[in-house]
């Protein structure tokens, strides 16, 4: 089980944790201007990397607040943003 | 030494492990049941006998290696249960089409189900599966104890058994066998199998993938076929294609061996367990994924724990029972919870199989035949036309969430 630090509780085992995806996907600032492949990159694919990836959590169990990490996947790794 | 204590010869390999020649017709990247299924049916059924498969690591050592060996059919949509069944139809002739034991064993699969919501989705699809030819029955709760008499039927456990869904002809195969012999039958007819070569990156023309840069060398070929399951992502994006899949650590364990206690496989999707007593005598069990993305063949020991207390309270029977080893496999899966197999756009020679997400197994040689049927024509079969990647641009989704049997 991974060892998450949360930005205000701390460090919290895993369970206590929901995993929210990639980070930083924005909804379109003009939705009206996508076409149908636009539409299907925003909703459908996401980042899928074999080495550090920035990604949103929830500290479900605690302070109930997302926050932003880098994980590794493949060591499990994980640092804060700075 | 005397006789009786010198080790056995060894016996004869079944394929000739291949230094890569510089150029093939189809080069196959994935070594696992997929891409071996892939490289017999082209050979045996096209004639296209120049054919490598590249393999990264050893034969079949990836999920191939890792799976639960749950064979079914009984998928919702009627584009699922083409594929599946006709996959289905394939194993139960496939001692034969390969001359070799896989020890396909027809016990029958079981799903569970807990609450109204499941009794009225199993039914359902038992009533699909049945407008497709497909053998699915609903059983109630005191069937369902009739058949598995070490699931507690009765009203004790948190989530009771309120019936099933049950599929006869489905069941499990030992999976090593399966890979070895579409390699033994591959090789025979002159496939190339190559391992321990990591593909490293593409060259390209234009619209055209020209050759395969790798760990052993660059090698041309005239078409490219990915079947690389959890890394088809990793090599998509080598290709400037961006592939809708996620790729997820999915656990399995094994117990000790013990006496045969369990003679069909009980699937539970609510409180995520599958279980099946393989031919040696181990239990063998799987969950659902980790959420995160994660490529490290490992996931968290949280995710067992709770398996194993959905198996404990289903069959109490198991509680004395211990766990031998645990592992996990790295699982690419679709928004839609169904594969994609066709054309890669926007390359004209490149074919992608992937996003089976965790039930790739039981396709194994339903797939073979589909997909290199389309890389030989060069056009989608068409049992997997509405597998094509495009469909998440017209949303003609294939929702499969409800009988992919593993929540993701």
């Amino acid at each position: 089980m991974m060892s998450l630090p949360c930005p205000h509780c701390g460090p919290r085992d895993e369970t206590e944790f929901g995993y929210g995806g990639q980070a930083g996907v924005a909804y379109p600032a003009r939705p009206g201007d996508l076409d149908d492949r636009a539409w299907a990159e925003y909703l459908f694919v996401r980042d899928n990397p074999r080495g550090w990836s920035t990604e949103r959590w929830v500290h479900r169990a605690g302070c109930r607040q997302w926050f932003v990490l880098r994980r590794h996947t493949v060591t499990h790794e994980i640092e804060s943003p700075a | 030494m005397r006789t009786s204590e010198r080790l056995p010869e060894h016996p004869e390999f079944l394929w000739q492990d291949r230094e890569p020649r510089g150029a093939y017709d189809v080069v196959v990247v994935g070594g696992g049941g997929h891409g071996l299924a892939t490289a017999y049916y082209l050979a045996r059924h096209h004639g296209i006998t120049n054919v490598a498969v590249l393999e990264k690591g050893w034969l079949a050592g990836g999920n191939m290696a890792r799976n639960t060996t749950i064979i079914r059919s009984n998928y919702l949509w009627d584009e699922s249960a083409g594929i599946y069944e006709h996959s289905l139809r394939l194993w139960e002739g496939l001692e034969d089409e390969l001359e070799t034991p896989v020890l396909f064993s027809q016990r029958g699969v079981l799903n569970l189900a807990h609450s109204l919501g499941d009794v009225r989705e199993s039914r359902r699809r038992v009533n699909a599966n049945q407008l497709n030819g497909i053998d699915a029955q609903w059983l109630d709760a005191a069937e369902v104890g009739k058949l598995v008499p070490i699931l507690d039927v009765t009203d004790r456990p948190r989530h009771r058994v309120l019936g099933a869904t049950y599929q006869p002809r489905a069941g499990i195969a030992k999976h090593d066998y399966v890979a070895w012999g579409f390699a033994r039958a591959a090789h025979a007819l002159g496939v190339d199998i190559v391992q321990n070569c990591v593909v490293e990156d593409f060259e390209t023309d234009g619209d055209v993938v020209t050759a395969i840069r790798t760990s052993r060398g660059r090698i041309a070929c005239g078409t490219l076929a990915l079947a690389a399951a959890g890394h088809s992502a990793v090599l998509a994006e080598r290709l400037g294609v961006r592939l809708p899949v996620q790729s997820h650590p999915l656990q399995a364990l094994v117990s000790e061996l013990l006496e045969p206690v369990l003679d069909t496989v009980v699937m539970s999707n609510a409180v995520h367990v599958y279980v099946s007593q393989a031919h040696k005598g181990e239990l063998v069990m799987g969950a659902g994924v980790d959420p995160y993305v994660g490529y490290g063949q490992r996931g968290s020991i949280h995710v067992v724990e709770e398996q194993m207390a959905a198996a404990v309270e289903l069959f109490p029977v198991f509680a004395r029972a211990h766990v031998l080893r645990t592992w996990a496999g790295i699982v690419d899966v679709t928004p839609d919870a169904s594969p994609v197999v066709g054309h890669l756009p926007p390359y004209a020679n490149a074919f992608v199989n992937c996003g089976w997400g965790t039930g790739g197994f039981k396709a194994t040689p339903g797939l073979g035949a589909v997909y290199a049927d389309t890389i030989a024509h060069g056009r989608p079969h068409p049992l997997a036309e509405p597998f094509a990647l495009d469909r998440f641009r017209t949303g003609r989704l294939i929702d499969e969430h409800g009988a992919a049997a593993v929540a993701h």
